[in-house]
């Protein structure tokens, strides 16, 4: 018996292989892609990436500029995701089993945080370009807007996750609702929301950037505005740039978790 | 005059099954009552329809004098000032300190604000370090929950619904996680809760011996029914057969 399932699943296994390949030759097949003229292709654009992409003297020259760009991206990420938490929190208390007031407000809260979630950042901040038009609210609209509802669907985990045994006991003292969301609930489940939070600030700094294209603010704008003018050289310091404060970003955030978890 | 008083409790959690069914019993004040039964008898039901954790589904219970299920939300909230909880998986903070947690059982006494804001008293953290101090885990004061044993965490469990000034306490399998040691002393402060404070004890036990042990009086459980009710004496081999189904005490001497 045991062994005709191992041999089943053997089966399973191969012909899930099987498929997987098929499905990659047909859709290369539909979108024109052929693999070998892609690879060929590659030393030339690794080429053009050394011979473009290089931090030069006169670039460096822009670095102020940029840095003045980039904190101002850092910022606006750091205040979308902080007033995000905000509403968030709200929104994960009623959406959460263990803590939800009512249905109605559970569904509301729920649906909110998937309809914000399931548009992507960058649909977001296009849909917004168009009543808010091209200024920095927009760009903070857009990460705000995405962050509360990955927030709030994470915040509902980790309250679930955290506090049912000791909400069930501070009932049972005849505690208020407030007194339980405050002393029980919030305390428990605070590092899982802080840890969230950090991440969701790091997301946000990537996201910025490319918001910023869009919206034409921060980072991004600078990044666009060079690329346009196809000054490369300034492009690649502004790619620096960002990949070292995200660095920076991470290994902070990494050790603010390590110290309160 | 009785402090507590079962008629006719019955609870369903859907149309189908019954999970109590026409219970009746009256505690009376400084009683320490066991309720044993099989798993799935009903006891953590009928222990949470008494302070109205669940919801009552057909019959009363009066507490006091006062018809529990008719209660509206402020006086829900002092009946439970009156009764303390204990639980099989301690149910405290664990990110908290031991007092943190021991001062949550005055929350019942406290407006919203009062208690967001953490305003105890003198006479309050007084008493919360003398129930510690009675339960041997004053030292631990300061410590994380999460840093103390089982037999630890339970105390303070134990002084968290002590602090409530109870007039009962009801504990859901105070000992059914903890090794034999430990159980021993949870049982003996419970006990002591009894004999020197004198507020009542309903509790929910597996373990037949520790019932015979410690009780003033005995209430058998089986599918939701009533089955043996009686000073602990009178629960004989037989009575025991009857609670658990034969099957069950064989398998337990084996």
């Amino acid at each position: 018996m045991n062994e005709k399932v191992m041999q089943k699943r053997k089966w399973q296994a191969t012909l899930f292989f099987i498929l997987i390949i098929a499905v990659t030759y047909l859709s290369a097949f539909i979108t024109n892609f052929n693999l070998m003229e892609g690879l060929t292709a590659f030393p030339q654009a690794i080429g053009w990436i050394f011979a473009n992409l290089l931090i030069t003297q006169e670039s460096l020259e822009k670095l102020p500029t940029i840095l003045e760009k980039l904190t101002e991206t850092i910022f606006m990420s750091i205040a979308a995701t902080t007033t995000a938490a905000v509403v968030s929190l709200f929104l994960g208390i009623m959406g959460s089993k263990t803590t939800s007031i009512n249905g109605v407000l559970s569904v509301a809260a729920r649906f909110i945080a998937s309809v914000s979630r399931n548009i992507p950042v960058v649909a977001w901040a296009l849909i917004l370009l168009l009543s808010f038009g091209q200024n920095s609210v927009t760009g903070y609209l857009a990460l705000f807007v995405g962050t509360v509802g990955f927030l709030t669907r994470a915040f509902i985990e980790s309250i679930d996750e955290a506090s049912h045994s000791s909400v069930e006991a501070l009932t049972a003292t005849g505690a208020t609702y407030v007194h339980i969301v405050n002393k029980a609930v919030i305390p428990q489940s605070l590092p899982q929301i802080i840890s969230w939070i950090l991440f969701m600030i790091e997301t946000n700094i990537r996201s910025a950037t490319l918001v910023g294209i869009l919206t034409g603010t921060g980072i991004g704008y600078t990044f666009d505005m060079y690329y346009k003018s196809m000054n490369y050289n300034a492009v690649a310091l502004v790619t620096f740039s960002i990949v070292i404060a995200v660095i920076v970003i991470e290994l902070l955030s990494n050790y603010i978790r390590k110290v309160i978890l | 005059m009785a402090l507590l008083q079962v008629i006719e409790l019955g609870k369903s959690y859907n149309t189908e099954t019954r999970v109590l069914k026409g219970v009746n019993f009256d505690v009376k004040a400084g009683e320490f009552v066991s309720i044993i039964g099989p798993s799935g008898a009903g006891k953590s039901t009928l222990l949470r329809c008494i302070n109205r954790m669940v919801s009552i589904s057909e019959g009363s219970i009066l507490f006091d004098n006062q018809e529990v299920s008719r209660l509206k939300k402020k006086d829900l909230r002092k009946l439970r000032t009156d009764i303390g909880m204990v639980f099989q998986h301690y149910n405290l903070v664990p990110r908290l300190t031991v007092i943190e947690n021991v001062l949550h059982g005055r929350f019942g006494y406290k407006s919203t604000l009062q208690g967001v804001l953490g305003r105890f008293n003198e006479d309050e953290k007084a008493r919360a370090f003398y129930l510690l101090h009675k339960l041997g885990i004053e030292e631990h004061a300061y410590k994380r929950c999460d840093q103390l044993s089982g037999g630890q965490q339970q105390r303070v469990g134990i002084a968290r619904a002590l602090i409530q000034d109870p007039k009962l306490v009801l504990c859901d399998e105070p000992i059914a996680s903890l090794d034999p040691n430990s159980s021993k002393i949870i049982m003996d402060h419970l006990k002591s809760i009894t004999s020197e404070l004198g507020i009542t004890c309903l509790v929910n036990l597996h373990q037949v011996e520790v019932a015979h042990q410690y009780s003033d009086r005995i209430i058998g459980l089986n599918e939701g029914e009533v089955v043996f009710d009686g000073p602990n004496h009178q629960l004989t081999d037989d009575k025991i057969n009857r609670i658990y189904g034969t099957q069950t005490r064989e398998l337990i001497t084996v």
